[in-house]
């Protein structure tokens, strides 16, 4: 049984003439999995690397240089929110946004709430510092975040 | 002086802003028939000639650089659009591609036909969702009206431009980190040389620029180099290298102030107008202890040196590395210095990418010193330690590949040379500083 459905792999396919070779479709293709199945585990790597002409060893190395993708073992919740911890949003109360997420939440950083709804990160510089302190729900940024914002944010998701 | 007219943010508030139909109604795409209509080698000496110099932290010449490929290459050349935007304190590029986004189109088809490019990949950090989307309309809307595509704007020849999402990691915005990225490797930037406009993307050569030059390049093309250089700072005549600080730049001001945002200004502002003029000022009647003057690797400003021109010379006459992104942080004075260094090495030692030895363990380890000195058991000696990790670090010192290493060594440099009595009292005074956040092992 293959873990990319065919609708996957056709997405994949599309994108070959963008590029010279296959592998540069590396990126893409890790992204379009994960979003679609919460992770990239062992096998959906092997299958990525099948479709690329590539070796399971050279997605997984480019897969785990960025921390933003996640192991079968650590899949993705349904959303992902991310609070920046970076200078800007640090000087205005991005850290303790941060810590109230968490105890919102119930997780550290990095960690997924026990019914699957929410991974909560922490992120780098989210390139939204006039709005500091910001947090990024998927990938749209929400600015200027009060403790009270984030409840908010977070009931809706 | 006349009244200085932003260019590069007239239309950001503008309704519909992002819509071919406004960008053209309001001029839009004429100066890419103009360059069309030029030879490359005209459009590469008009960028020349008007003395512009890259956006996204070098400061290199872009004419210049565009000159730098090799003659009668059997192609492909590529255009790489370096959108990867991820210096904290950095938003200009992002602002750029929400609101206008057929301005920096504009500018990368005539970069393009400059460089004699099929291809342009625009790689964008991963967080920027919207103007992924916003984007994407927008070229869509260019392959509909023949400004992309087979036989752009009636050339006969073809232009793609391809957007590329990146995955979170600061590196990536390194030119060869870049490079090694879109070709669907880890992002380790390569040993240079040889530079990309030799040997780049796929092996080819590649010119790698950023979002805010190629907006420029639109506007250079459309007024002339004349109009460029009647904006910013001429070539200081003491110094026959510098190559001047001219145009429209976009300065980003964030941290401690009543109204952080993006201003188009002549380059050269100094950082006092920007913040107590523009930012309007240092938040709940504070003054600014420090400033960063270009994004965090640049380093700080101290509260004396407010009055420096934040051209490509001011930072780097403050001991700073230099006008970086001209992202400027405020830091107001209730905030400890220990603790804003602490933020700035955390960043760098995560963002690393670990293949040069100095700069995956130095990052660390000035991390882990900082970390000791906030629990309270820092030594005096450990400034004096500090000092020397970020001295052998990075492409100045020769120990690293790029430069994320001298960017996270500068901060610790300027903090301990310009705060030292605050360092030495944190530490002496056994004071302490409580993370908010518990993270998980
Ligand atoms: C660690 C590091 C990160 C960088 N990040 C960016 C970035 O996010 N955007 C950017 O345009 N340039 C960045 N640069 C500079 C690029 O390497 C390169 O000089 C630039 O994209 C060239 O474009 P320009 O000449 O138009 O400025 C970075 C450099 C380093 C060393
Ligand atoms: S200096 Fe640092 S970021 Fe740059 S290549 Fe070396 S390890 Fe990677
Ligand atoms: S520091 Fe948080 S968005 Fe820039």
């Amino acid at each position: 049984m293959s873990v990319l459905s065919e609708g996957v792999r056709e997405r994949i396919r599309a994108l070959f003439p963008k590029y010279p070779n296959k592998r540069a479709v590396t990126l893409p293709a890790l992204h379009i999995v994960h979003d679609e199945l919460r992770q990239v585990s062992t096998e959906a790597i092997r299958e990525i690397a099948d479709l690329l002409d590539l070796h399971p060893a050279e997605v997984h190395d480019t897969m785990s240089f960025y921390n933003f993708f996640k192991d079968e073992k650590h899949p993705l919740g349904k959303h992902r929110v991310w609070v920046c911890r970076s200078i800007a949003c640090a000087l205005r109360g991005g850290e303790e946004l941060l810590a109230h997420a968490c105890d919102k939440l119930g997780v550290h950083p990095g960690e997924t709430t026990r019914d699957g709804r929410v991974t909560l990160e922490f992120a780098e510089c989210l390139g939204a510092c006039e709005g500091a302190p910001c947090v990024l729900v998927n990938d749209e940024c929400h600015m200027n975040i009060s403790h009270e914002g984030f409840d908010e944010l977070a009931r809706k998701l | 002086m006349p009244e200085f007219e932003p260019v590069l943010l007239a239309r950001i508030n503008k309704p519909q802003s992002a819509a071919l139909e406004t960008y053209r109604a309001d001029g839009g795409y004429e100066a890419l028939r103009k360059a069309v209509a030029m030879s490359p080698g005209d459009v590469t000496e008009l960028v020349k000639s008007a003395g512009l110099r890259g956006r996204g932290g070098a400061g290199f010449p872009t004419g210049v650089k565009w000159t730098f490929l090799p003659k009668d290459h059997p192609g492909p050349i590529y255009l790489c659009v370096n959108a990867d935007e991820s210096e904290p304190g950095t938003f200009n590029n992002r602002i750029l591609m929400e609101f206008d986004p057929h301005q920096l189109l504009e500018g990368i088809a005539i970069a393009c036909h400059a460089i004699r490019s099929p291809t342009a990949y625009l790689y964008l950090r991963y967080e920027y969702g919207r103007s992924y989307r916003v984007l994407e309309t927008a070229i869509q809307e260019c392959y509909a009206a023949g400004i992309l595509g087979e036989n752009f704007m009636g050339t006969g020849r073809r232009l793609d431009v391809h957007l590329h999402r990146g995955a979170g990691a600061y590196i990536c915005g390194e030119e060869t980190g870049l490079i090694e990225s879109l070709e669907g490797k880890r992002a380790w930037p390569r040993i240079k040389p040889p530079f990309p406009a030799i040997e780049g993307l796929f092996r080819k050569p590649t010119i790698v620029n950023n979002v805010e030059t190629l907006c420029c390049v639109t506007h250079i093309v459309a007024r002339g180099a004349e109009w460029f250089k009647s904006v910013g700072i001429a070539p200081d005549p003491q110094n026959p290298r510098d190559a001047g600080s001219y145009g429209p730049k976009l300065y980003t001001v964030a941290g401690h102030v009543n109204e952080p945002g993006c201003f188009e200004l002549p380059m050269g502002v100094t950082a006092r107008e920007l913040i107590d003029v523009h930012a309007k000022g240092v938040w709940k009647g504070r003054k600014a202890k420090a400033v960063v003057p270009g994004g965090i690797s640049m380093g700080f400003l101290s509260a004396d040196e407010l009055d420096t021109p934040l051209d490509f010379n001011g930072p780097g006459k403050r001991g700073c590395l230099g006008l970086g992104t001209a992202a400027v942080v405020v830091v107001d004075d209730q905030t400890s210095m220990v603790d804003v260094l602490y933020n700035c090495c955390r960043f760098f030692s995560h963002e690393s990418c670990g293949q040069c030895t100095p700069c995956r363990e130095g990052t660390l380890w000035m991390t882990k010193i900082l970390e000791r000195i906030r629990t309270g058991h820092g030594r005096l000696e450990d400034l004096d330690l500090l000092l020397e990790v970020a001295g052998s670090m990075g492409i100045i010192p020769g120990t690293t590949i790029c430069g994320l290493s001298d960017g996270a060594a500068w901060p610790v440099k300027n903090a301990i040379h310009k705060f030292r009595p605050e360092f030495e009292e944190y530490i002496r005074t056994g004071r302490t500083s409580r993370d908010p956040v518990a993270y998980a092992h």
